[in-house]
């Protein structure tokens, strides 16, 4: 293995086409006779169907098709894909997720379809939706979480008369934990909201579905994280259509941030319907459908409690959350609250006991699934915000005080992992130096000064601190298999190298903005030793790449990139039995380097074009081998990942307005071994605007009647270039001790810190101003709540 | 209706329904799908082109008021096989990720930097005000854009 490429700042091979408008993202795909569709939708958040006439609609002309909901009747709703039982052991509540609402069915959410209009332009289906006449009957409707579980709330789904989906404890004994906080010196509690936020990846959502009569087969061009799981979802529980005759592409797709792996029905719909027309069908979201639809993120009301000794050691934590499920549940929905959330409640600290009740409840809104991060920003802001206001109210310093507390550096190699208290092992970890490398670049002491001096003026200043831990490469399928996942969260990658030596490599890992054409690129072509352009990666489409699970979770390389190691080494292995062969040696006196087999301690070489080419062409070939040199892997992680880090932001708060200035934000984060930095940084930047969007600017609005009243870019406040500073990032490198390439992920760190990196600074920036009794303001940080904060 | 116009250099004369946005008529009817359609508001910049050298959002234009005008889009931007230096800072400084905003922040950006040749960082960060990107953060958008300003050719 060479070490040309890894670990330097390739450029990214995939620009070309971006940076020249080549970029092919479903939406750009025009195929002979395409057919448009537009949903017919329900205004409101709780309606009964009572009629539908479709008559008007029919009788334009253009109009190909109107679909009710009786003539899908037969299809499956969305299926979900995970399990999570009640505490007393009953099934979780899993309603039905209809294609369309039939007549005497009720919508359950604003944007829930009714019908499908299919015409031969984009606008005609436009007109001929509203032309589709809907008589509705309105009921009342609950957006959020909280209301849902009280008496008499509306229900979402009539048979099951709590709104509850399923409820769920997790950690130690509850006893427990009562006891250890009861023992405590100082509890701090702290009772705050996760707001819900919108992924808005900047590519809505857009489907293709071609039925080809003469080849009996279906193809789907789908903006997707995953094209293999949508089509399994699709065919074996949706559709009822055969794997085989069906094939899922997931082109150039423009961002996910968790939104896109989902299996959403209209992909089913335009796949059913070219079947039914014999031609293509084509859906693009607008982006007011895509703040109604695109499955949602976060959305908890939880109070947490933590305990300390006379030291300020933590003796306890327990908490009582209601998460927000929606009115359905999407694809991974039950796992996000739960396994991905509760099981990163020991965070960085050496808490012993920890306990979490939690409750998932329905509400009519769309549902709620994994958003860059998917749990573990939520366990992050509840751990960050509690420590920090703990220090606060025992007068301690808050970098000390996550000094006093961290876990003791483990390598996961010479010294084991660290079990927690909620049942996962962190592989590697080495805390206190992040903290320090953060504090050292943000010039803590100075900065205190600065703060003291600010007080007096008219704007006060403050720093926020987070330190977290995340569980990535997901994830080992027997673990996630126990806890309720309904698939396996390997990954597989196949290795051809042609006969001229040119090398495919196809990973069911997919690409939507993270560089995998280079950095996979960087990895195999240093492991084989040849250029960068001898190599090429295929990803996306299910003809070309066996099989996939997908990208989410900061997976792609950690499992992904393992799977790919695998079959190189396959490969080699292979290789220099053809190598031995040809330079008449035993394998054992073979070494492999710089694109060659070498005899150890000679000059006689066979070279990787050499040997594929033998392979190809075997005419001088050892015995019994097979020709070729192709290879197929699956790789399934022993173990999550576990990447941390120390965000710390810097703020001034105007005393007058209350308006808050983001002027510093540090990001120290480890993510083990790194392939290529300039990507990792680019990660890191993309998730920091998240977090930051999610402390300032992001959340959903609903009003009484559960109406999403801020559904555009106009309303739903973006960050956007004039918010947000220059980040300032820095990286330790702690590798993964269970993964070939030493890789932990770098997708959702920059969102899992920072948010309560940014909320903690403006409430010290508060504190410094004498605001002493502020424990917590609602996110966003709105100028006006900050104000409020001030102003009580 | 007929409109004439120039398109990336090239003279076009189509047919247009009244109602048809300019990006719409860019994407679907000339099959340049650089410019993109992110929102339904006028609010992401994702399908800015030049019309008669200055940036416009083609989603708020009809394409009946683009009769007569000379059109750029993303895929006129390069001369020839060379990169406008935008192109190529967005390129050497990662200013860009899922690529689906990329085209409206060049297009943007190449405005700004035919006004004002050297922007300080404020004046970039505010001249990209109305384009949103969700990836990136912005950071490396904006040093894209100081890197084509260091980069471009001097004007004569
Ligand atoms: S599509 Fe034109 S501004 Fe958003
Ligand atoms: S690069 Fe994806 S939106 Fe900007």
């Amino acid at each position: 293995m060479s070490n040309k490429f890894i670990g330097q700042s390739i450029k990214r091979v995939e620009d070309k086409r971006f940076i020249t408008g080549k970029g092919r993202y479903t939406d750009d795909i025009k195929l002979p006779g395409m057919l448009h569709a537009h949903f017919v939708r329900s205004p409101y958040a709780h309606a009964r169907v009572v009629s539908i006439d479709t008559a008007e609609a029919l009788a334009i002309p253009g109009v190909v098709a109107v679909y009710t909901g009786d003539d899908v009747a037969a299809i499956n709703g969305v299926p979900c894909g995970w399990q999570v039982n009640f505490r007393n052991g009953e099934t979780m509540r899993e309603p039905k997720h209809p294609m369309l609402i039939a007549t005497g069915d009720t919508a359950k959410h604003a944007g829930d379809p009714v019908a499908v209009v299919i015409a031969e332009t984009k606008e005609i289906a436009i007109d001929a939706a509203e032309a589709v006449l809907v008589e509705w009957d309105e009921l009342p409707a609950i957006a959020s979480p909280a209301d849902a579980l009280k008496d008499g709330a509306p229900l979402v789904h009539s048979q099951f008369p709590d709104n509850k989906a399923f409820d769920w404890s997790f950690g130690n004994p509850v006893e427990e934990v009562d006891a250890a906080i009861e023992a405590s010196a100082h509890v701090t509690t702290l009772e705050f909201v996760n707001q819900r936020v919108v992924p808005n990846a900047m590519e809505p959502r857009a489907y293709i579905g071609h039925y080809d009569a003469v080849a009996d087969k279906y193809t789907l061009y789908t903006s997707t994280q995953n094209p293999h799981l949508i089509r399994l979802l699709m065919c074996a529980f949706v559709l009822g259509i055969p794997e085989h005759r069906v094939r899922v592409v997931g082109p150039d797709v423009g961002g996910g941030f968790g939104s896109k792996i989902y299996h959403y029905t209209e992909e089913a719909l335009v796949t059913w319907a070219s079947k039914q027309l014999e031609l293509p069908v084509k859906w693009t979201s607008d982006r007011s459908e895509a703040f109604l639809l695109d499955a949602h993120g976060r959305d908890h009301v939880t109070k947490a409690e933590m305990g300390f000794d006379a030291d300020g050691n933590i003796m306890g934590l327990r908490i009582k959350t209601i998460a927000n499920m929606g009115a359905y549940l999407s694809t991974f929905a039950p796992a996000v609250p739960t396994y991905l959330h509760g099981t990163l409640l020991q965070g960085l600290y050496t808490t012993p006991k920890i306990n979490i009740d939690m409750t998932c409840v329905f509400t009519h809104t769309v549902a709620v699934d994994a958003y860059r991060g998917a749990g573990r920003p939520e366990a992050t802001y509840l751990l960050e915000r509690i420590i920090e206001l703990a220090a606060h109210e025992m007068g301690k310093d808050p970098a000390q005080l996550r000094f006093q507390n961290f876990i003791p550096p483990f390598d996961g190699v010479t010294q084991p992992g660290y079990q927690t208290q909620v049942a996962l092992q962190y592989d590697s970890g080495n805390y206190a130096p992040v903290l320090q490398k953060g504090l050292d670049l943000l010039g803590y002491d100075d900065f205190r000064q600065a703060q003291k001096q600010a007080a007096n003026s008219n704007k006060l200043l403050g720093v926020g601190f987070s330190t977290y831990v995340e569980a990535c490469g997901i994830a080992p399928s027997a673990v996630v298999g126990a806890l309720g996942a309904r698939a396996g969260l390997y990954e597989s990658a196949q290795v051809r190298v042609q006969p001229t030596g040119k090398v495919s490599v196809f990973t069911g890992s997919h690409s939507h903005g993270q560089g995998h054409e280079t950095t996979f690129v960087q990895v195999v072509a240093d492991k084989l030793g040849i250029a960068m352009e001898d190599v090429e990666l295929v990803h996306g489409d299910s003809d070309t790449v066996a099989f996939g699970m997908g990208t989410y979770g900061s997976r792609s390389l950690a499992v992904g990139g393992s799977a790919i190691m695998k079959s190189i080494d396959k490969v080699l292995e292979k290789g220099a039995k053809i190598a031995a062969h040809k330079l008449e040696c035993a394998e054992g006196d073979l070494e492999y380097g710089e694109g060659k087999w070498t005899v150890k301690g000679t000059d006689k070489s066979i070279g990787f074009g050499d040997v594929a080419l033998t392979a190809y062409v075997p005419h001088v070939y050892p015995a019994g081998l097979e020709p070729g040199l192709d290879f197929s892997s699956f790789y399934d992680p022993a173990n999550f990942t576990y990447p941390f880090g120390c965000h710390i932001a810097v703020v001034e708060v105007d005393k007058e307005t209350g308006k808050v200035d983001l002027k510093r934000m540090i990001a120290v984060d480890d993510v083990g071994n790194i392939i290529n930095p300039m990507i990792v940084e680019g990660q890191i930047h993309g998730g920091l605007a998240q977090g930051i969007g999610q402390a300032l600017f992001e959340g959903t609005i609903y009003d009484e009647n559960a109406q999403l009243t801020n559904g555009s870019y106009m309303d739903y406040v973006m960050p956007r270039a004039d918010d947000l500073p220059m980040f300032e990032t820095a990286n330790q490198i702690t590798p993964c001790p269970h993964n070939p390439l030493g890789v932990k992920g770098a997708g959702e760190a920059g969102a899992i810190g920072s948010t309560p990196a940014v909320v903690n600074a403006v409430l010290d920036a508060l504190w410094s101003g004498g605001h002493n009794d502020v424990k917590d303001i609602l996110m966003p940080l709105t100028s006006e709540r900050v104000w409020r904060a001030m102003n009580n | 209706m007929q409109i004439n116009l120039t398109v990336n250099g090239k003279a076009r004369a189509s047919e247009v329904e009244d109602r048809t946005l300019l990006v719409y008529y860019l994407r679907e009817q000339l099959g340049l799908t650089g410019a993109h359609v992110a929102c339904d508001t006028s609010s992401c910049g994702a399908c800015t082109v030049h019309v008669d050298g200055v940036a416009v959002k083609s989603c708020t234009l009809l394409a009946a008021q683009a009769d007569g005008c000379q059109v750029t889009t993303i895929e006129g931007l390069a001369s020839g096989n060379d990169l406008h230096p935008l192109q190529q800072g967005f390129k050497e400084c990662h200013g860009l990720q899922c690529g689906f905003c990329t085209p409206g922040m060049i297009m943007t950006a190449a405005d700004l930097l035919n006004t004002n040749p050297h922007p300080s960082e404020t004046e970039i960060r505010v001249a990209l005000e109305g384009n949103i990107c969700r990836c990136t953060g912005y950071h490396n958008i904006v040093k894209a854009i100081q890197w084509a300003a260091e980069h471009q050719a001097v004007p004569a």
